[in-house]
């Protein structure tokens, strides 16, 4: 699955232009990785300027 | 406040801006809505623009003017310094918190009503019909109904998807961007540098444009496809410690530029989509300013139209897809081109192409004789590159 460190983000919505399931949801200082449309395609991985977002194998692995 | 208008706005850039201003001309009752809490901030842009392209939209001020551009500064992959004077159509650096601001009261003194803080998160439809849009304003949740929504709601345009517009980019047409506003830098008030190559920025290009003395936006975009093994931020890091380690980073923005083609599909019923949100940005520079700003004006145009017809279906709104593409789309078209054709070129081609340039004598290095030098070379290619900068 896919996180975001939200205290890096500069909520700045290049990963939700690249997103090909309209998977990520950006408000003001929020953002949130709908996990049950993300397909795990990484494109917002790859995409974000300052490495902010991360494939992790469950949410567990953050902590 | 009103919760029905003829024509509402989603976005509060440039691009939305002159949608709104059009359309309120046109007389339509036309309502703007930005989601940040400040129109014009933050600023996502390298704040680049060429002079006549703005002209055609207002005056040009000092308050929103930085610094004045007439020359460019090409660095090639292995360091060889070209530059390039005397540009005969120069631009600005703007200062877009200033600049965004007057284009918005431009709108309003054309009769728009504008609301920041303003998120939209879903539209009104009725069956597949849309009738307006639903936002958080204020922690509250609001609704506005209308016969048509600009969508200018920028690179992370969702307005678009909801409407069945596909407007997802691809990532080798993203550029991935950071930029920071730095101090205490040696750089030259009335020229922008562009440093060239695979190390500095591969399928991008590093900027340097000042804002002043010693102060300057210091950026880069890497392309989509290059940033997975390295990203923007490592780029720029690297490029700072090598070249000016004692710069002071007054702010840092990140961002993503679609250097892509124009959407296929710009409009349907009840709605339009300009600016970024389009993919309305010059290929090969990334610049978009001006181009959002005539993608806006169009768009505001045809829903004043719209209104005055009482037609809001995409058969009528259709010819705004027309003039878009007539006005700049068909030429973005080549650019993509060039842009695939440039991504080709080695390190080496940047730096034999910068040796035959720099060959010529200062005084005879205008953009014409530069043109010339480089067709040597690559027929054609540079020159249209060349080009495609001078008219960001």
């Amino acid at each position: 699955m896919i996180i975001v460190e939200e205290n890096k983000c500069d909520f700045c919505g290049t990963c939700v232009a690249v997103c090909p399931v309209d998977a990520i949801e950006l408000f003001e200082a929020q953002i949130d990785i709908l996990h049950d449309r993300c397909i795990d395609c990484d494109l917002c991985v790859w995409i974000c300027p300052i490495e902010v977002l991360h494939t992790v194998e469950n949410e567990a692995t953050l902590a | 406040m009103k919760d029905e208008y003829d024509v509402i706005v989603v976005g509060g850039g440039p691009a939305g801006s002159m949608a709104a201003k059009f359309a309120a001309e046109g007389g339509a009752s036309v309502l703007m809505l930005e989601k940040d809490r400040d129109i014009g901030m933050p600023v996502r842009c390298g704040e680049a623009v060429g002079a006549d392209g703005l002209a055609r939209f207002l005056e040009p001020n000092d308050k929103w003017i930085a610094s004045k551009i007439n020359s460019f500064r090409l660095v090639s992959p292995s360091g060889l310094i070209v530059d390039i004077e005397g540009l005969s159509d120069g631009g600005y650096v703007l200062d877009r918190r200033i600049f965004d601001y007057e284009l918005a009261l431009m709108a309003g003194n054309a009769g728009a009503s504008i609301m920041t803080k303003a998120y939209v998160y879903d539209l009104i439809k009725d069956g597949d019909s849309i009738k307006g849009v639903k936002l958080k304003y204020l922690n509250e949740k609001v609704e506005f109904r209308s016969k048509i929504i600009i969508a200018a709601d920028g690179v992370e345009s969702r307005v678009g998807r909801w409407a069945g517009i596909k407007t997802t980019i691809k990532i080798k047409d993203m550029e991935s961007a950071i930029q920071i506003s730095v101090g205490n830098v040696d750089c030259k008030s009335n020229r922008l540098d562009f440093y060239l190559g695979s190390e500095v920025a591969p399928g991008g290009y590093l900027w340097v444009f000042p804002k002043g003395e010693n102060y300057a936006n210091i950026g880069l975009g890497v392309a989509g496809n290059h940033n997975k093994s390295k990203s923007a931020r490592k780029y720029l890091d690297d490029f700072m410690e090598k070249n000016y380690p004692e710069a002071s980073i007054l702010t840092t923005v990140v961002g993503g530029v679609p250097c892509a083609h124009t959407l296929p599909k710009i409009a349907a019923d009840n709605i339009m989509i300009a600016g970024d949100a389009a993919h309305m940005v010059n290929p090969v520079s990334g610049g978009g300013i001006v181009s959002g700003m005539q993608g806006g004006r169009l768009a505001g145009t045809r829903a004043a139209e719209a209104v005055r017809a009482g037609d809001y279906s995409y058969k009528f709104l259709t010819k705004y897809e027309k003039d878009w593409h007539k006005l700049l789309g068909k030429s973005y078209e080549r650019m993509y081109k060039i842009k695939s054709a440039v991504s080709k070129l080695t390190d080496d081609d940047l730096n034999r192409t910068a040796e035959i340039i720099s060959s010529l004598p200062q005084s005879k290095r205008t953009l014409g004789r530069v043109f010339k030098t480089a067709l040597l070379k690559h027929p054609k290619l540079l020159f249209d590159v060349v080009r495609a900068f001078a008219s960001v």
